[in-house]
């Protein structure tokens, strides 16, 4: 039997990038761009609950974000995580990956007994690879980066495949650990239809607020009632209610700072158009070989 | 805030006492943040029999190297190493420290990081030394980190304003590695390593390695496709062009996901970073964590069914059309012209 934590981030799609979503100025619009479950958190979840299937235990996804990340809660949910929580304050807002892993060691402190933390490598809107090994710091326990496959875990102990620069690693761990999951670690599984039905309607308390607008605090209270009764409710953490340090939260808590960005343009510059033909062709390989530069 | 450190480390990787190539690129660079900063450069060597290698870092103007060098520290391990750093920063907090984004860089700098409490930032392209003001506040020689972000669509540069060390990862081969043109007398600091109970959480079983064949960066010609070859049947054509004009092939991060190439040939930020004499980009939109990895090039040809493309941005020459058509015309052109 092994509990599982899985951090989970939503990230937005900048993977491809469309002319849709390009500006007139030649900028990326980045508002347009759609909300997706980050790939390697999602093969981190699967591993999980491979873990699961083998040696029984638990799955818990957590993912600390704005209120509309409840989204990949829910996709956790449909793929097999037993619990999901919600970690979301704007008190969190503009956090570097130091303050992240500050509030996510605290979450799962607050969650309890682990085996494994398991989370994707790295998010595709930043691509640091940080939050892993800073969390892994911050809870005490050793960190397996790069995790291509689990081979087996018994003991108390954990037999690993890393990616190292070069090749690969077995690592044997002892428990807890932190591990890091590389895209070709596993293919996630599909949504199950059956789960779907089921958690569709899972709800967070902002889920919940939104939906009651306009109407009074009691029938929120009603309502946050009747989907905790059906099982539906997903529980967020505030800063409060971890009872986090503000000087380590969101944008205080974070040594690094976005002193200036540029919207790189995409478009402009002069290049000579080579025409799609034979001759076209043929005459920009002259050109370079009489430049030396094809031979 | 006590007197910050003038101080530049730079985390020497090595194995088997061969040092990885970013470790002298940083080296390099940090001399110049160091001179910038009126500083000095400092190598951290650690492993097993590695005080060659410590001399060895003096070509690159190193002032002093500080080596922790025992025969348990003969591979990498997160434990140990990270232990060490840990110790050795909180007890001088350096100005700087500056590590190679390959797997053992990403894997030590963030929990260095955590643990002295320090601004990291990953992979970087750019590295400076500048005096600037931030929220009022005036800062003199504060390190700016210019890295692409938002999957490259931004750039953005990172300061550490307010805590006594600055970490930055950069990729090989985005900074380039010179002799220093004055070399400093050979000073080694040996510390002496104390095992912890907590090293051996996590044992190395086995290890495999293969010295790899693929050499971008030192290829004159690259053919590199992108996820606009749709499918992997088609990036099969990359690959022979490629063989035709005597190129590497290449990819973008795009086409890496999608499965069309091995992640080891991947060109961009996140990748390789390369200059060659000839970069043929094909179907490839021309992201910034693209093209900070091949903007170089001494010339560049953009083959794109797309002509609002950004690639065609920073192209010498472009053309239009569909792969599958462009690249049978090029090799036929190509095979012709060579008679």
């Amino acid at each position: 039997m092994f509990n599982s934590i899985v951090l989970v981030k939503q990230v937005p799609d900048t993977a491809n990038i469309s002319g849709k979503v390009m500006k007139d100025d030649g900028t990326v619009n980045r508002a347009k761009l759609p909300a997706i479950f980050n790939h390697e958190d999602k093969v981190a979840l699967e591993l999980a609950l491979k873990v699961k299937e083998i040696y029984g235990g638990t799955v818990t996804a957590i993912t600390m974000g704005p209120p509309r990340a409840s989204d990949i809660l829910r996709e956790c949910l449909f793929m097999g995580a037993d619990s999901v929580y919600l970690i979301s304050d704007r008190k969190f807002a503009g956090a570097d990956t130091l303050a992240t892993s500050y509030v996510l060691s605290e979450a799962i402190k607050r969650i309890g007994a682990y085996d494994f933390v398991f989370a994707g490598r790295q998010a595709i809107d930043g691509d640091t690879a940080q939050v892993g090994p800073q969390t892994a710091e911050k809870l005490n326990i050793p960190q397996i980066t790069y995790v291509e496959e689990i081979i087996s875990a018994a003991n108390g102990k954990v037999t690993i495949r890393k990616k190292i620069d070069g090749g690969y690693e077995i690592v044997e761990a002892s428990l807890p650990v932190l591990l890091t999951v590389i895209n070709g670690a596993a293919e996630a599984r599909p949504y199950s239809a059956k789960r779907i039905m089921a958690y569709k309607n899972a709800k967070s308390l902002t889920d919940l607020e939104g939906m009651t607008e306009g109407n009074s605090l009691l029938y929120t209270d009603k309502l946050v009632h009747e989907y905790k009764e059906k099982n539906l409710f997903i529980p967020t953490f505030t800063m409060d209610e971890l009872k986090l340090d503000v000087e380590r939260c969101g944008v205080k808590g974070s040594p690094t700072k976005v002193y200036k960005i540029e919207s790189v343009v995409l478009a402009g510059g002069n290049h000579l158009k080579v025409a799609n033909t034979k001759q076209g062709i043929g005459n920009l390989i002259e050109q370079l070989m009489a430049d030396h530069i094809l031979g | 805030m006590d007197k910050l450190s003038n101080e530049v480390w730079v985390y020497i990787e090595q194995r088997n006492g061969k040092p990885a190539d970013v470790s002298f690129e940083l080296l390099s660079k940090g001399l110049k943040l160091a001179q910038n900063m009126g500083g000095i450069l400092k190598a951290i060597v650690i492993g097993d029999k590695v005080k060659e290698l410590a001399k060895e870092t003096f070509k690159y103007g190193v002032d002093e190297a500080i080596v922790i060098d025992s025969a348990e520290l003969k591979d990498y391990r997160t434990m140990p190493y990270s232990r060490i750093m840990n110790e050795l920063v909180n007890a001088s907090n350096p100005r700087i420290i500056l590590f190679g984004a390959t797997i053992v860089g990403r894997d030590l700098a963030p929990r260095v990081a955590s643990n002295t409490r320090s601004g990291l930032t990953a992979d970087c392209t750019e590295l400076k030394i500048d005096s600037i003001k931030y929220l009022g506040k005036e800062y003199k020689d504060l390190l700016l980190q210019i890295r692409p972000a938002f999957g490259g669509n931004i750039i953005a540069t990172i300061i550490t304003p307010d805590n006594p060390t600055q970490i930055a990862t950069v990729r090989e081969g985005v900074m380039e590695k010179h002799l220093a043109e004055t070399q400093n007398p050979v000073k080694i600091t040996e510390i002496p390593f104390i095992p912890d109970p907590t090293d051996e959480l996590v044992k190395i079983i086995e290890q495999h390695r293969e010295e790899s064949k693929i050499n971008l960066k030192g290829a004159p010609i690259i053919v590199s496709g992108g996820y606009g070859l749709g499918t992997k049947e088609n990036f099969k054509l990359v690959f022979e062009l490629a063989h035709t004009i005597g190129g590497e092939v290449a990819g973008s991060r795009a086409a890496v996901d999608a499965g069309f190439i091995v992640p080891e040939r991947q060109v961009g930020q996140t990748g390789v970073t390369v200059r060659p004499k000839l970069y043929i980009a094909i179907g490839i939109s021309g992201a910034i964590q693209h093209r900070a990895g091949m903007q170089e090039a001494n010339k560049i040809i953009a083959i794109n069914n797309d002509p609002d493309a950004p690639i065609f941005g920073i192209s010498h020459y472009g053309i239009v059309g569909d792969a599958a058509e462009v690249i049978p015309t090029f090799i036929e052109a190509y095979k012709h012209k060579l008679k």
